[in-house]
């Protein structure tokens, strides 16, 4: 790899800790979309390597090429930018679609979640205790014959 | 100048967005200022609800506190992936919080704000009622979520949208 | 030298990090168990496919694998957005 001599030993450096550290929180969050037991805590694993993933490995880029090409570099600021603003929104329906799908009844429920609120009935109630949900089912695996009944 | 350039925020973005891709001269200013009109000119016949922005002196205060929030809530996190999922200490259950909040792009930006930390996901909101369902991954008896969404975020947001 | 080389090491470690963050990824589309935690790990693989084109374009030294990262990225989240559609009204345009 010519080009990487290119670059000044201290940037050189602190472009490696920006990487080492960006991809390992990638791959914890893949490892806990592995590791963790219910849908909904699945769905907080994809946010690490999302948020400072993203923004350590897309800095230390710019860093690198804008140290090369000796000019300033920014086009990876729009992946930066872009993903700041969609991997929200497709977590945020991929949750809502997940909950209405756990709530029908016809699917199975595989994971208790709480009822819908109903406007009527609770206005003037206070906020509901929810602390009997939320641990999750076990993960049943994909062939054991009952998992969608 | 409404007429022209009915969303001066997404034109002025675009025309950066386009001037960054390619490399800088008058051809490109140009035909990205013509896509930014005509996407402009798309936007506004959606007919959506036109931010307004009353404080702009509030935003870099919500964005370090919005950073600073997500970089404890990695360490949260990745703590507890790294004990394992079957540590006794370690709950996450559904919390629901009310909200005064009902600017639309303020309560966009706050789901934005929530799904992007990795310890809390948005999953529901109830207009009528304005409760949200929030998943919480590291769930301890003794945080009030109500009162943490409120003051940190919820107090900046209407600042900034109502 | 050294730096330089440390960097490379620490390039080489990222990428064979996210290529292992892939399988990972496979492993949980593969075993399910439902059809919602499919299409998260699909978005996921997405996303460290988007890093590791990134990481190869700062082992290359090309700036041209940005390009495909960001093709990966808008792919991404139009299928997870099309497919989360899916799941929540079983079609896709209404």
């Amino acid at each position: 790899m010519s080009h990487l001599g290119d670059l000044p030993p201290v940037a050189a450096i602190l472009i490696a800790i920006f990487v080492v550290c960006g991809s390992s929180l990638a791959l914890l969050g893949s490892i806990g979309l592995v590791r963790l037991k219910s849908f909904y805590q699945r769905l907080h694993a994809p946010t690490m390597s999302y948020s400072y993933g993203t923004l350590l490995i897309v800095l230390g880029s710019m860093a690198m090429f804008s140290l090369l090409e000796e000019r300033p570099v920014v086009h990876e600021l729009i992946i930066g930018v872009f993903m700041l603003i969609t991997t929200p929104i497709s977590l945020l329906m991929l949750g809502r679609a997940a909950l209405r799908r756990d709530r029908d009844a016809k699917l199975g429920h595989d994971e208790i979640v709480p009822p819908r609120v109903v406007p009527e009935e609770i206005q003037s109630e206070a906020l509901r205790d929810l602390s009997q949900y939320g641990e999750g089912k076990l993960d049943r695996g994909l062939l054991s014959p009952s998992s969608h009944e | 100048m409404t007429r022209l350039i009915p969303h001066p925020l997404l034109s002025v973005a675009l025309v950066a967005m386009w001037m960054i891709l390619t490399r800088f001269s008058l051809g490109h200013l140009i035909l990205g200022t013509g896509i930014a009109l005509i996407a402009g000119w798309t936007v506004e016949r959606l007919h959506p609800p036109r931010p307004r922005i009353r404080r702009w002196s509030a935003i870099p205060q919500l964005m370090g506190i919005v950073a600073w929030d997500i970089l404890k809530s990695n360490v949260t996190v990745a703590r507890v992936l790294l004990l394992g999922p079957n540590h006794p200490r370690f709950h996450s259950g559904f919390v629901e919080i009310e909200l005064t909040l009902r600017d639309p792009n303020g309560l966009a930006l706050l789901a934005i704000i929530m799904t992007a930390t990795p310890g809390t996901a948005w999953l529901e909101y109830e207009q009528q009622t304005g409760r949200v369902l929030l998943h919480v991954f590291d769930l301890r008896s003794e945080d009030d979520w109500q009162s943490l969404v409120r003051d940190r975020y919820e107090r900046l947001l209407l600042e900034i949208f109502e | 030298m050294s730096a330089n080389l440390i960097l490379e090491y620490a390039l080489s470690y990222a990428q064979i990090a996210m290529v292992v963050a892939i399988g990972l990824t496979c492993w949980r589309i593969i075993r399910g168990p439902r059809a919602q935690d499919r299409v998260l790990a699909i978005d996921t693989m997405y996303l460290n496919a988007m890093l590791l084109f990134l990481l190869i374009g700062m082992g290359n030294g090309n700036v041209f694998f940005f390009e495909g990262a960001l093709v990966i990225a808008v792919l991404g989240f139009i299928t997870t957005v099309c497919a989360a559609k899916f799941l929540m009204r079983g079609e896709v345009v209404e």
